[in-house]
């Protein structure tokens, strides 16, 4: 007999005007979770949303219903008054690295960014990663003061988008987003993005994570990058914004001395978009590939070649680049190696296994993944799936061929990207290892900067016992990765194969590769 | 496409402003991009009633121009000291049964500690009441008029409590011919303006008008009007801000007066004493910086359609403003405690709540706002020179204009931060810093530290409501 002695111990902290920035707290809120006998945890800034969050799951104090936007607010529940006093004081302690971090720095920070300007009149570029009810605002005041503008923060609306782009344009200035999380602009890598080498080829891209592959499959080619411009993904998607950014990018690269090849990738582009981009490509002059994720390929026509994936887009603008021709191919892998390779991952697997999972931290790669799956088996189940009765129901639960793309907002509520913080796919893993249909987890490890520091080693164990379970149940689960990601980029690409390899795992030069072996495997299984 | 910066951009080394995740900028950093990190807040602190009156229009005026003109007026002043006269002959409005005192208007039954203790011992000093206890029905009883030295083109430090016949400094800003008064600084201790008023409080009262004002009258006269603005930029390029520090304020004034005051057909024993006086008084100048800029900002008044803050004071119960473009009209709100630093003996449990007109340094831009000219006084501030400079830089987020004459070395002569726009201070959610004095909340004991105030934000949320109401769409 189990005696479930219910005592909960429950303590909230209101500290005044501090602000944190909503993605740190997170953090900070998950490593306090983390702490053994701790129930629930919040630390947020006082917003009503947060309130009512916290309301909800029972906490309350006078403090609290005094609470601003600008307090920072802990509360922990947890089994016993110890472990909660050492909760909030572990919170305490990860808040307090961070400002002493900053007060070593001690220059001055400033608030406003008229004062900003003064302290740096030559700045040329603004990153603006601050909520997206404030984000708009923030960059048309940027704009007008004659700043480039990336814009990572999400949740800013259409129409605000249309009008930031009509500024920047009426300017000529960059206007990357909103919900842009990758560019190169001059070399340098901004927020999610890998340290490629520079060289000939400029790329114009509506995708964060394709655009990571592709500059990576570039630099693996021997290649390098002018410019990587974003433009937020409903650039071209929305007819409303239609390609304002991409065109502008694409004329800019046409100018630029450096850039010699373009290469433009975009989710399917609304049909307007996608005419008047082919037509401003055209009017470069400059050879130019282009790669619409999910459309059939194109007959090449002039200076344009349309890639059929990412991998063959890096290939073409690669080849281009270096005035080599292009020779497609499935596998950069000789043809016997894969086969012996689908031999192996298929001797033992049990009758029951036949699915697919794969579990994506890239929407890109994800999507690149499932139209692929669609179209060869047919029936992926998915959160970004266009068909209506493919879309999973409940996106926490997978189903028959499953391909889900753990950074959609559905999963990052509350908690930051996948990309940040593995543990969403850890914990997804977990879940997926207890189904005995599962034949074949594919996967996507994303380096570079904005990544989680050792993205391949925080899944490792789970992927582990994922293999351990299946072998228990007398089959086996194949497990099927690519690493986006350069020599250069400080996770250590090699090291992150090696670990992956290290428990037997296929790690393939690139996602659309990974995805052709996966299909293979599961061709031969069912 | 009217220009094309983008292949500008692609020419130029990256500079950027990261406004957000501080991890991007790291990673900026570590690709040796230049980077600077903001301090982003959610704007007016996220409240939702603010962020609506701030993007309200206006209407009907060009604030950005209204507040340029009040700015352009404040650089064009130029304080002058002309003479020492008493507060009856000079003050307008000023009667024998009227008493100024700091802050906005309060009546007796409000008044803290010191207040009423410098009211007590100002009634004593006009032979009004013998002692406290009549002093105290005297106050009480209505036939005492009270009212703000704001109202009377006065300030007065703490209590501020001006007399009729206390002598005043009287200074003229020459650019626009107003003029503004200020009491002799009385020295440390046992004072009138942290509200002591035993026999030697009087006593000392009456030396200052009968030997001390007479006698620099004298030399002043001698010596010809002072140009104030020139002295305060001396003062603050050598450690003063002219709030908390004004020793090389008062150094300076004595050796402008000095060989005026030998020449005098006065007592060799008195002209020294004159001298000792202030020399033995960091704070003497206090009351010429405190005038010298309230008539330089007085002529920033009443400009239709500014958000600049043209008054910032308290009176221990309150703190209150004074906007442009709002006319007369004061908004309130309590009075906080000060953030400070105690002399032996005392702690914040003896401490008033802030109090005095002093903050009209700030107001015109020094003070708290040229913190990174005073390294002297950086305890109060944290502790380093590197934070009085982090301190004067978020001044100049909520100011229209820097001084083109108060400057600061530390900063590579920049001017300092001047003009303070109430809309920028809602906005950024940045208070003005306030550097100041602590009373003893209990009347007669005096100065038991010093330390930095933060204004209440409710006055400047207030003034905004009001301002849009009476300028927005």
């Amino acid at each position: 007999m189990k005696f479930n002695l219910e005592i909960i111990v429950r303590k909230i902290i209101v500290e005044r005007d501090s602000y944190y920035d909503s993605v740190f707290l997170m953090l900070i809120n998950r490593d306090v979770k983390k702490i053994p006998g701790i129930e629930d945890a919040v630390v947020s800034m006082g917003t009503d949303v947060n309130l009512e969050l916290l309301n909800e799951i029972g906490f309350s104090s006078p403090d609290l219903e005094r609470a601003s936007p600008n307090d920072l607010i802990i509360a922990v529940q947890g089994e016993s008054e110890e472990v909660v006093d050492k909760a909030l004081h572990s919170a305490r302690d990860l808040l307090s690295r961070k400002r002493n971090r900053a007060q070593e720095e001690a220059e001055y920070r400033p608030s406003g960014l008229d004062n900003a300007l003064k302290m740096v009149p030559d700045a040329n570029l603004i990153i603006i990663s601050v909520p997206g009810l404030y984000a708009a605002k923030e960059a048309q005041k940027a704009l007008e003061r004659g700043l480039h503008v990336m814009l990572f923060s999400d949740n800013v609306s259409l129409e605000d988008e249309i009008e930031l782009k009509k500024l920047a344009l009426k300017r000529g200035l960059l206007m990357m987003g909103p919900d842009c999380g990758t560019a190169i602009i001059n070399g340098k890598p901004l927020c999610f993005a890998n340290v490629v080498k520079q060289g000939n080829i400029g790329i114009v891209a509506a995708s964060g994570t394709g655009l990571q592959e592709l500059t990576c499959s570039i630099d693996k080619l021997g290649s390098g990058i002018s410019q990587g411009i974003g433009t937020g993904g409903r650039d071209l998607k929305e007819t409303r914004v239609g390609g304002m950014m991409m065109l502008m990018g694409i004329e800019a690269l046409s100018k630029d001395p450096k850039t010699e090849v373009i290469v433009v990738i975009s989710k399917p582009p609304a049909e307007e978009a996608a005419g008047k981009v082919i037509t401003k490509l055209k009017d470069t002059q400059k050879p130019c590939v282009v790669h619409f994720i999910g459309l059939e390929r194109h007959k090449d026509s002039g200076n344009l070649r349309y890639a059929g994936n990412l991998e063959e887009a890096a290939g073409m603008a690669a080849a281009l680049s270096k005035g080599e021709e292009y020779s497609a191919c499935a596998f950069t892998i000789p043809e016997k190696e894969i086969d012996r390779i689908v031999e192996r991952e298929t001797t033992v697997v049990s009758p029951k296994q036949k699915y697919l999972r794969g579990l994506f931290t890239g929407g890109t790669l994800a999507d690149e993944a499932m139209i692929l799956f669609d179209r060869e088996v047919g029936a992926v189940y998915s959160n970004h799936q266009t068909k209506p009765e493919l879309v999973l129901k409940d996106p926490h639960v997978s189903h028959g061929h499953t391909i889900v793309d753990l950074g959609d907002d559905m999963f990052t509520m509350g908690r930051p990207h996948p990309m940040i913080d593995p543990s969403t796919r850890e914990e997804r893993i977990m879940k997926e290892m207890e189904d005995p249909e599962v034949a074949l987890f594919l996967l996507d490890i994303v380096l570079g900067y904005g990544s989680h520091e050792d993205p391949a080693g925080a899944i490792l164990e789970s992927l582990k016992t994922a293999k351990k379970r299946a072998k228990e149940r007398g089959g086996y689960l194949s497990i099927i990765a690519s690493i986006t990601g350069t020599e250069s980029d400080f996770q250590n690409m090699e090291e992150q194969k090696k670990k992956l390899e290290s428990i037997g795992c296929v790690v393939m030069p690139s996602n659309y590769q990974a995805s052709m072996l996966a299909l293979k495997i599961i061709k031969k299984v069912a | 496409m009217e220009v094309n910066k983008i292949n500008e951009l692609f020419k130029q080394d990256l500079h950027v402003i990261n406004m957000g995740l501080e991890s991007f900028a790291e990673n900026l950093k570590e690709e040796d991009v230049k980077v600077l990190q903001m301090n982003w807040k959610p704007p007016a602190g996220g409240s939702k009633k603010l962020i609506s009156l701030l993007r309200r229009h206006i209407m009907k005026v060009d604030m950005g121009k209204a507040n340029q003109e009040a700015a352009s007026r404040i650089l064009k002043g130029r304080p002058t000291l002309v003479d020492i006269s008493t507060a009856g002959e000079v003050i307008p409005g000023m009667k024998k049964n009227m008493l100024l005192h700091a802050g906005p208007p309060l009546r007796w039954e409000r008044m803290c500690g010191p207040m009423r203790g410098a009211v007590i011992g100002g009634l004593i000093l006009e032979g009004l009441a013998a002692g406290r206890e009549e002093a105290e029905r005297l106050a009480a009883s209505g036939d005492i008029v009270f009212e703000p030295c704001h109202h009377h083109e006065s300030v007065g430090p703490m209590a501020g409590v001006i007399t009729y016949s206390m002598p005043v400094w009287v200074l003229e800003n020459r650019t626009f011919g107003n003029r503004a008064y200020c009491t002799l600084n009385e020295g440390l201790g046992k004072v009138l303006r942290y509200g002591a008023f035993s026999d030697e409080v009087i006593a000392r009262l009456n030396w200052i008008a009968e030997i001390l004002a007479p006698i620099l009258r004298k030399a002043l006269q001698r010596h010809g009007e002072i140009d104030m603005k020139n002295l305060i930029s001396q003062a603050l390029q050598m450690g003063d801000e002219g709030h908390n520090r004004n020793r090389a304020g008062t150094s300076l004034f004595i050796r402008e007066l000095a060989p005026h005051l030998v020449m005098l057909d006065e007592d060799r024993e008195k002209i020294s004493k004159v001298l000792s006086f202030m020399h033995s008084n960091d704070h003497f100048f206090l009351n010429l910086s405190m005038p010298s800029c309230k008539c330089t900002v007085d002529a920033a008044a009443n400009i239709e359609g500014s958000s600049v803050i043209v008054t910032m004071t308290r009176n221990g119960t309150d703190f209150g403003i004074r906007i442009s473009g709002l006319g007369d009209r004061w908004f309130t709100a309590p009075a906080a405690m000060v953030d400070g630093l105690y002399l032996p003996g005392f702690s914040s449990e003896d401490a008033a709540p802030d109090i005095g007109d002093s903050v009209i340094t700030e107001t015109a831009g020094i003070g708290g706002f040229a913190m990174a000219s005073a390294p002297a006084i950086v305890k109060f501030v944290g502790g380093t020179p590197r934070d009085a400079i982090n301190f004067t830089q978020a001044m100049y987020e909520i100011s229209v204009t820097e001084n083109d004459i108060y400057q600061i070395p530390s900063l590579d002569f920049r001017g300092t931060p001047t003009t303070i726009d109430l809309v920028k201070v809602v906005e950024l959610g940045i208070l003005p810093a306030i550097n100041t004095g602590i009373a003893h909340k209990e009347p007669g004991i005096g100065m038991v530290g010093a330390g930095l105030v933060k204004p209440p934000e409710k006055c400047f949320h207030d003034a905004l409501e009001a301002f849009m109401e009476k300028y927005g769409d």
